[in-house]
């Protein structure tokens, strides 16, 4: 299984990487998303920046969307999704590799937009670590929820818009925690956002395991 | 010995309309099978049926000892199915292509070398996107592909399509060099000179049923497909 995986998200990535679709238009759309915060709440800059944290989730929440959307794409073209289910790759191995090589690109945006806030919002950075274990469950959660969805969405003829009526309620949890938690560490009381943190595993946990289970059926649906 | 495909009375539906409507076929190990017919005959459907991709909702069918009603995918990662798509990745080289589709099969780069070496596909190519390929290329990558999962039963849909003249003759000593070496081949095909000279049997499908099936020169000289 992990074998696989590692072949499915290194494919990914390598397509990824020629077709700059992620560095040309998912990251220039999330910062857009923090520029237009700022234009809209500059007038209150205390705002932006007590808001920082919850900005800087939403904007990764919805760079989620079209992340997960693309990974998608990938396997419709020239028949490519039939190609996976005759391959002899365990489904499984192909859900975590899908959604490692979606975590890698979130997590690089992540560092892209955490420099925005700081640029952008005057969010100082604190809680280093806090930081760092926040985005790494909050990643594995968005990762892994968003990539079982987009392939059950996958054989919906309105998939494109339906995805995210589907995936943004589900993804709440993590906002709110991922947001908890990082307002805990830019606030200089890490303690408080640990707790946060938990819940992020958990909901990484759940969806990882259950994306593992259920890929091969809604694959083979898709 | 069984047989490496053996239908009764399949039915295989899409949406509600019966694209194969008890379909009986018996293919041995070994045999290269040309399925002819008309258009909308089922030829497509009954190939990605036997591949394990769309389900047999009524009737019996078991490919290389597996009942496909039941474990499919233990079917599918010893089946090459080419079909209309090439199954490539645009963004991927030639090569880069060949190599996951090998080793997502559990072969060897090696292999997957090997089958484009195999099919023509030179060197220089290696390295350039798929999609920068003619059709005729990409074709010739997607069967190499086929190929570099040295498949027990091979699905050929339209192998023929978008090949010149070489390339149908590497195909065709491909499709030759595979049943020698054990392997069942069913390919669908409209160019019946090339094709019936290819197969050991020709199968006839008209109307999502099989209506004829016989040695390759008795069906060359005597068939009729009747449209239901």
């Amino acid at each position: 299984m992990l074998r696989d995986a590692v072949l499915v998200a290194g494919k990914d990535l390598r397509i990824e990487g020629r077709s700059r679709i992620a560095t040309n238009q998912v990251a220039p759309f999330a910062v857009l998303i923090l520029v237009l915060f700022a234009f809209a709440l500059d007038a209150d800059r205390g705002l932006l920046t007590r808001a920082a944290a919850g900005l800087f989730w939403v904007a990764v929440l919805f760079s989620t969307v079209l992340a997960v959307q693309r990974s998608q794409a990938l396997e419709s073209s020239d028949g490519a999704r039939q190609a996976l289910r005759l391959s002899g790759l365990d489904p499984a191995g192909i859900f975590l590799g899908k959604a490692a090589a979606v975590a890698v690109q979130l997590l690089a945006l992540q560092v892209l937009l955490g420099i925005g806030v700081v640029v952008l919002y005057g969010a100082g950075p604190s809680g280093a670590l806090l930081l760092v274990v926040t985005a790494l469950a909050a990643t594995a959660g968005l990762a892994a929820a968003g990539s079982l969805y987009a392939v059950l969405a996958a054989g919906l003829r309105a998939r494109e818009t339906l995805l995210p009526l589907l995936l943004l309620p589900v993804l709440a949890p993590v906002l709110i925690g991922a947001t908890r938690a990082f307002e805990a560490a830019l606030e200089g009381a890490p303690g408080m956002g640990w707790d946060w943190v938990r819940l992020l595993g958990v909901f990484a946990v759940v969806y990882v395991a259950f994306g593992t289970l259920a890929y091969g059926s809604l694959l083979e649906d898709a | 010995m069984a047989p490496a495909v053996r239908l009764r009375a399949a039915v295989c539906l899409l949406g509600t309309y019966p694209a194969l409507a008890g379909v009986d076929l018996s293919v041995e190990e070994g045999e290269v099978v040309l399925l002819r017919g008309p258009n909308g005959a089922g030829k497509t459907t009954l190939l990605r049926v036997l591949a394990g991709l769309l389900p047999v909702v009524d009737g019996e069918c078991e490919v290389l000892g597996h009942d496909l009603r039941r474990d499919p995918r233990s079917v599918r990662s010893q089946v090459g199915l080419l079909g209309h798509a090439t199954f490539l990745y645009d963004e991927l080289t030639v090569a880069e292509n060949a190599r996951f589709w090998a080793r997502a099969a559990k072969r060897t780069s090696a292999d997957a070398h090997a089958a484009l070496d195999r099919l023509g596909v030179e060197p220089r190519l290696h390295g350039v996107p798929v999609a920068r390929l003619s059709a005729g290329q990409r074709r010739r990558v997607a069967i190499a592909v086929v190929a570099a999962r040295q498949p027990r039963l091979w699905l050929l849909d339209e192998p023929h399509a978008g090949l010149d003249a070489s390339g149908r003759d590497l195909l065709d000593g491909l499709v030759r060099d595979a049943a020698a070496a054990g392997g069942t081949v069913l390919f669908a095909s409209h160019e019946l000179d090339r094709s019936t000279a290819l197969a050991d049997r020709v199968v006839t499908l008209a109307g999502g049923v099989v209506r004829h099936g016989g040695a390759a020169p008795a069906a060359r000289a005597t068939e009729v497909v009747h449209a239901p």
